[in-house]
């Protein structure tokens, strides 16, 4: 009996062993999600690999963001790297200068034979992934751009209107005085300040953020945020958070443990924080458009996005390539993307996957998830407007924060802030335009 | 009567010695050439190309404010560091030297921080001093202190010094309390005889008898402020509220694996290097000549 039983282990172990000769090609994709946008991410896998046998997809959570670009860098370096890198758009640059490094999207699915019509990605969102022929070098994955929840609750508490006129942060800056009258800790708070405050802002009053169109024109760009319409809105930033009016949470998204509380009256958030508020929050909360300062000419152009792309590494072969461009294509289907859009509040890529999502009547039924697209497609970009292609802004947004942190704890003024923070940013990217000369 | 060992070929002593050597070579010798190497270089991060760039990378650093800044934040936090470790880990010592009950509970506990890896101290203490969650926070709150160590800057430094203190206590503690063991009884009691009191007796007789454990210490307490309180400060602080925090192997780590400016940081491991070397030295040469062994 026992050996029967043996035996027919080592049978079924024999006959298990002989079945990798038809195993699938394996795609590797590093990304950077975990918790609800990990558990979607997992999905959009198994739907891919549920839906063909020559390829499987694995997906590997390798930190958050930076982490991720910097494990991608490091396994490209010991030779071990994957095949797809989620990499966020402050990486960009990075990727753009490593030519040897990377497989360019369109050359990828050009070479594999898959279909890929660029025109059928939405411009705002595709633009800072584009060469200036309008190739795309990667393939956008989330994007979003920030706007403004409002806690009409606490708006109500305060004696405000909650249906008030927020579009100016003239407007903003009255209720935010009500609500700290009302004894409101937090009329104001902040995600990404540096994404929302300086680059977001700057595009959507068209100033400059660096030279030479953003970085897109050229290594040899040079920061330029420290002008007069920034220096204005730190500043205006700087007294609200002495009066008290503006809570700073931290660098990254904090503050939307503080706003999805209860605690906070506004909050300037990335339109993909809309999945975690409308679970958590216990208030009744709109979505507004980012406010702008009615003085500033230029106001409101577009806003610009945030958020990754894929990127295909070079040193692998051909087939494993194909998988890669038929992965790409899949999930680009209309189909994904409207469902992705819908669950997650980051903007569809494509605008079949936006023309879906209207025609199911999604905006009607979750009003404000809309404004994101519109407040981006609003005006045609200006060079101010694209989005940025610069080197080293991972490290260049640290030191932002750095700087706006000694702003808000009163130990820096606006201005010398932002000069400082200009010349800190300025030597990294002469560092950036030496090492990819 | 000492002991000594004698080979009498140089075979085997080789063979002996040959995986410490080894270690050492491989661990040690291979990675600082590598770095020497590599801080005359500037490569682009994914590794594709390189310029030779000679001291460049060391004109560098050596004209950034915030590299010469972090060279006063190194030796301030070394500085507390070793003495807030080796005091308190002194008195603890005294205190547990004398026949108590429970005292080898006390000595137990004392030790256990110790087991603690500098990572998760700093989780810890991060976890006690959160600005919104944590317990130490919400009581200084209560009795009327602000404490943020997100934006401050000197609250961010006693936090990172607090955590990295707390478990070398136990290492010192160790050894303090070996070397009063062997501080001979016989002179402390004729010291009572003669009627000297306690701290009279501690500072003439205990304190210079052992001072080859305190010599000892303070290089490795030094050493160890420099290089392994990295765990602390990068799950506390990151390198702190603009970067008041950031020592100079977090600036190495920092500026070459998250700022991909990898000639930079091999310059810095090179400094970092020499500095600590010259340290040892200067130790070894100065303060040794007044160790009593």
């Amino acid at each position: 009996m026992k050996k029967a039983l043996l035996g027919t282990l080592m049978a079924a172990t024999l006959g298990t062993a002989a079945l990798p000769a038809a195993a699938a090609t394996e795609i590797q994709w590093w990304h950077g999600f975990t918790g609800r946008l990990g558990d979607l991410l997992a999905e959009q896998i198994d739907g891919f690999n549920a839906s063909q046998t020559e390829y499987v997809v694995v997906g590997t959570h390798k930190g958050n963001y930076s982490e991720t670009l910097n494990a991608g860098i490091a396994a490209f370096r010991a030779g071990e790297q994957p095949h797809i890198l989620m990499v966020f758009e402050v990486g960009t640059a990075t990727m753009m200068a490593a030519a040897g490094a990377i497989k360019p999207v369109f050359e990828l699915m050009e070479e594999s034979g898959v279909e890929f019509d660029q025109d059928a990605f939405l411009a705002p969102v595709k633009g800072y992934y584009t060469t200036s022929d309008g190739n795309m070098l990667s393939l956008p994955y989330n994007s979003s751009t920030p706007v403004l929840y409002v806690n009409r609750d606490a708006l109500t508490a305060a004696g405000l209107d909650p249906d008030m006129d927020l579009s100016t942060w003239e407007q903003v800056d009255v209720a935010l005085d009500k609500l700290k009258e009302n004894g409101s800790e937090c009329p104001l708070t902040t995600a990404w300040q540096s994404w929302v405050h300086l680059e977001n802002f700057s595009a959507y009053h068209n100033a400059e953020f660096a030279t030479k169109e953003n970085g897109f024109a050229g290594l040899d760009t040079e920061l330029a945020f420290n002008g007069p319409l920034q220096v204005a809105h730190i500043n205006a930033m700087g007294e609200w958070a002495k009066e008290g009016k503006f809570f700073y949470a931290g660098r990254r998204n904090e503050g939307g443990a503080n706003f999805r509380s209860g605690e906070c009256g506004f909050f300037t958030e990335s339109s993909a924080g809309y999945a975690g508020v409308k679970a958590e929050a216990a208030f009744d909360f709109e979505i507004r458009r980012l406010p702008y300062w009615s003085e500033a000419n230029g106001a409101p152009q577009n806003t610009i996005i945030g958020g990754t792309a894929l990127w295909v590494l070079s040193g692998h072969e051909a087939d494993e390539y194909k998988g890669a461009a038929e992965f790409m294509n899949y999930i680009s289907g209309s189909n994904i993307q409207a469902k992705w859009h819908q669950d997650t509040g980051y903007l569809p890529i494509t605008m079949e996957g936006y023309e879906q999502t209207k025609a199911e009547g999604f905006y009607e039924a979750n009003p404000g998830t809309d404004i994101a697209i519109l407040q981006m497609t609003a005006k045609p970009t200006t060079a101010n407007s694209k989005g940025l292609r610069l080197g080293s802004f991972d490290q260049i947004r640290g030191i932002i924060d750095e700087e706006l942190e000694a702003v808000w704890s009163g130990d820096k003024d606006a201005q010398a802030a932002l000069d400082s923070a200009v010349e800190r940013g300025n030597q990294l990217l002469r560092r950036f335009e030496q090492a990819n000369k | 009567m000492e002991k000594r060992v004698t080979f009498r070929g140089w075979k085997l002593p080789l063979i002996l010695i040959l995986p410490q050597v080894l270690v050492t070579a491989v661990f040690f010798f291979w990675p600082a050439g590598q770095a020497i190497y590599q801080s005359a270089f500037i490569p682009d991060p994914f590794g594709l190309k390189s310029q030779f760039v000679g001291f460049g990378n060391f004109e560098y650093l050596f004209s950034d404010p915030y590299y010469l800044a972090s060279f006063k934040t190194t030796a301030i936090f070394s500085i507390l560091v070793t003495v807030v470790s080796m005091s308190v880990a002194l008195w603890l010592a005294l205190m547990a030297d004398r026949i108590i009950k429970g005292s080898g509970t006390y000595r137990t506990f004392l030790i256990w921080p110790y087991a603690v890896a500098p990572a998760v101290a700093g989780v810890l203490w991060l976890f006690m001093f959160n600005p919104s969650v944590g317990i130490v926070a919400w009581s200084l709150d209560q009795i009327g202190y602000d404490w943020n160590h997100k934006l401050n800057g000197g609250q961010a430094t006693w936090l990172v010094v607090l955590a990295s203190s707390w478990g070398r206590i136990s290492y010192n503690f160790l050894f303090f309390l070996a070397g009063l063991q062997a501080v001979p009884r016989s002179v402390i009691e004729a010291a009572a005889i003669d009627g000297a009191h306690f701290w009279r007796r501690f500072w003439t007789i205990v304190f210079p008898l052992l001072s080859p454990t305190t010599f000892f210490l303070l290089v490795v307490n030094i050493v160890y402020a420099f290089f392994e309180t990295f765990g602390v400060i990068h799950t506390i602080t990151s390198g702190g509220p603009q970067q008041s925090t950031t020592i100079l192997v977090y600036k190495v780590f920092a500026d070459g694996f998250v700022g991909q400016d990898l000639g930079s940081s091999a310059a810095q491991s090179v400094v970092l290097l020499v500095v600590v070397g010259l340290l040892t030295v200067i130790q070894f040469k100065f303060i040794e000549r007044r160790v009593h062994y």
